[in-house]
């Protein structure tokens, strides 16, 4: 068992005739995940490496049975393509697009809960994967098989680096909710969904500076989650007042430091790593312990 | 990015929130002539993007053109909590019968925005959250919906304005709110609101924040940016639309994706403590399926910076290749040589992931005596503090 992306999973890519779109649906695909349909707004009826393209996120749908959608659209356009997908009660919508405003997020994330027909995950995140399984977004496939861990964090590279160091024991998913300052699909989703999958063992939650998505986190962890999680938080050294590259990673006063988020989650007993290798080091012990 | 006081009042001013005149000046003599045309007793105040400028000594009061000349040549250079001043706005002064607070924010917890509104202005907000809290009504903002008349009209009374000037506030919400939306900024604060002793309610001071994601449809936002107070490497990392922040230390540091990034200045620090406290020089981030040329770009940056005694190359390719990396270093070293400015510092490099073995054959094959490849973060962390400290 995965969560929220499984072996039924069809996917289909808002944007797959722009450079950035093409290149991933090939990588997606090449991993072995079903790209069923493409949806450009004007070019319904193409192909791309024999992917039938749509004009609309409804109509991809109903003739491909699409159950997933990933956007690669370009920021201007980001929240009209998400309230398509929404409209059309797509259940899974992973936007990977960055910079986008962060006002069209708030009503583009609204708009879906208004609906609440879908889940966002980003924008600005490198989507999902369940490895072996299937895989919506840009996570490299190749890093690491199935497993026990499930793992959730704010940034790609990082991501990709505890896949790694962990790829001798494998994951079931791994979810990318992206750095921004709002996010559809946030750690205390994610580790609900964890909680819940009978193929999850433990949880890696990487987590940065800015906002107190991970203070909250450990709150919900103390009530809800039996399983062990272990933590690493990037930015311990950040100064206050600059925004380290993530549109959300910043220190403004004593609100945001990686020191306050480190410790919130030692208080509700997460093994929190230094670094990222120790981190690794943390679960494999626990996990082989 | 962040706004000064009178870039925010500009903004105000263009949307109709009320704001008392005034006119930013760079030297003594501009604001002598500011004063002079304003007429009445004036308010000299510091621009300067952090709080706390009354305490520090940078807002003054000057009843003749003269003194606010004398003022301002008081103010100017004065340094608070790190920012020099480099122009004060003069500003009508205004006889103050009471101060409120009202704000606008991005609430990232809840995924909306925040009306935050007290009558009990003019003083610290948080402090007043922390102590009392129940002074400080807060209303959750529906990002779709906005904030209309009634909205407004709620959070007016669930702050308890007076009732004779219900109607006043209300509509300077209501305009606060298009400075939010129109704008793009996910902060608008006013601290004071004012009530004068003629019954007008104006903004006395203004802070905004704007949304840098959405620059591209502000073309007039681009003007607000300070250019004299940005670093200059910063500035040139602009150019090459690199995502760069300086920092205060010695080692320079180049990776892929701003959380490995983040993560590596933590690392480098630690590491550092062993070898005299050695730090990292800045952030920089060259993102994604970076290509030859934006690493050697990066690198380029980094090297130039005289504070930099040592490199670190930080890289897991997931989308990025590792073999353009190494070209990319390969690149700068060579394009650094033929400028007749050749590298002198050392580079250490840990490449992993997505081409890795290419990458490292390159850098092998390249062989140049001040690159150098070690295998794991940690150990490389490790190395390159060494290196920076061993030069100092």
């Amino acid at each position: 068992m995965t969560i929220w992306l499984d072996a039924d999973s069809r996917i289909l890519v808002q944007g797959m005739t722009g450079s950035e779109g093409t290149k991933h649906t090939r990588r997606m695909v090449a991993s072995g995940a079903q790209v069923v349909a493409g949806v450009t707004p004007g070019k319904g009826g193409q192909e791309v490496d024999g992917i039938p393209v749509f004009g609309d996120v409804r109509e991809a749908m109903v003739a491909t049975g699409a159950n997933v959608s990933v956007v690669f659209v370009p920021p201007r356009f980001a929240k009209a393509a998400v309230e398509e997908a929404v409209d059309a009660e797509i259940p899974l919508c992973v936007v990977i697009t960055e910079g986008i405003p962060v006002h069209d997020t708030a009503q583009f994330f609204q708009y879906a809960q208004n609906s609440g027909a879908t889940r966002i995950i980003g924008p600005n995140c490198p989507g999902i994967i369940s490895p072996g399984v299937s895989n919506a977004g840009i996570i490299p496939a190749d890093i690491t098989g199935p497993g026990p861990i499930g793992l959730v964090s704010k940034s790609g590279t990082l991501t990709y680096q505890m896949m790694y160091e962990l790829n001798d024991i494998g994951f079931s998913t791994c979810v990318g909710i992206g750095g921004d300052p709002i996010i559809g699909t946030t750690h205390i989703d994610c580790l609900a969904a964890f909680e819940a999958d009978p193929a999850t063992e433990a949880i890696v939650m990487i987590g940065e500076i800015g906002g107190d998505a991970e203070e909250r986190a450990a709150a919900f962890i103390a009530d809800n989650v039996t399983k062990p999680v272990v933590g690493y938080v990037a930015g311990f050294t950040a100064p206050e007042g600059k925004t380290m590259g993530h549109a959300g990673a910043i220190v403004s006063g004593s609100s945001g430091t990686a020191a306050a988020k480190k410790e919130a989650l030692e208080a509700v007993g997460v093994r929190v790593g230094q670094t990222p290798s120790e981190a690794a080091r943390l679960m494999r012990a626990l996990l082989r312990g | 990015m962040d706004l000064y006081e009178y870039q925010a009042k500009h903004l105000f001013d263009s949307h109709g929130v009320p704001v008392t005149a005034g006119e930013v000046c760079a030297t003594p003599d501009a604001a002598h002539e500011a004063a002079r045309k304003i007429g009445s007793a004036v308010v000299v105040k510091a621009q300067v993007k952090t709080g706390g400028r009354g305490k520090a000594g940078g807002v003054k009061l000057a009843a003749t053109p003269d003194e606010a000349q004398a003022r301002a040549d008081d103010i100017l250079g004065l340094d608070i909590k790190g920012h020099v001043v480099r122009r004060v706005l003069v500003t009508e002064a205004t006889d103050i019968a009471e101060e409120y607070y009202v704000s606008f924010l991005l609430d990232r917890a809840n995924r909306a925005f925040l009306a935050m509104a007290s009558v009990e202005g003019g003083v610290d907000i948080e402090e007043v959250a922390a102590t009392r809290p129940e002074a400080l009504a807060l209303v959750r903002i529906d990002a779709i919906e906005g904030v209309d008349e009634a909205t407004a009209a709620r959070i007016v009374d669930q702050a308890g304005f007076p009732a004779h000037i219900r109607d006043q506030v209300t509509a300077i919400l209501v305009q606060l709110w298009q400075v939010l939306v129109k704008e793009d900024a996910t902060l608008v604060e006013v601290n004071p609101l004012v009530l004068s002793a003629d019954g007008r309610v104006l903004a006395l001071d203004g802070k905004v924040t704007l949304d840098d994601n959405a620059h591209y449809r502000h073309a007039s936002h681009a003007d607000l940016v300070d250019k004299d107070a940005t670093d200059p490497i910063e500035l040139r990392a602009k150019e090459f639309d690199l995502n760069y922040v300086k920092l205060d230390g010695e080692v320079g540091i180049i990776g892929n994706g701003a959380g490995l990034v983040m993560s590596t200045l933590d690392v480098v620090a630690y590491a550092g403590e062993e070898f005299g406290g050695v730090r990292p020089a800045n952030f920089l981030d060259i993102g994604g399926g970076a290509s030859a040329e934006v690493m050697s770009n990066g690198l380029d940056i980094v090297l130039n910076d005289p504070d930099v005694r040592a490199v670190f190359v930080n890289v897991f390719g997931g989308i990025t290749s590792c073999d353009a990396v190494a070209n990319g270093i390969v690149q700068a070293v060579g394009a650094l040589a033929d400028r007749g400015t050749p590298v002198t510092k050392p580079i250490v490099c840990r490449i992993d992931g997505n081409n890795a073995v290419e990458g490292r054959r390159i850098l092998t094959e390249f062989n140049h005596p001040l690159v150098e490849m070690v295998e794991t973060m940690d150990d490389a962390a490790r190395r390159v503090a060494q290196l920076a400290g061993g030069a100092a």
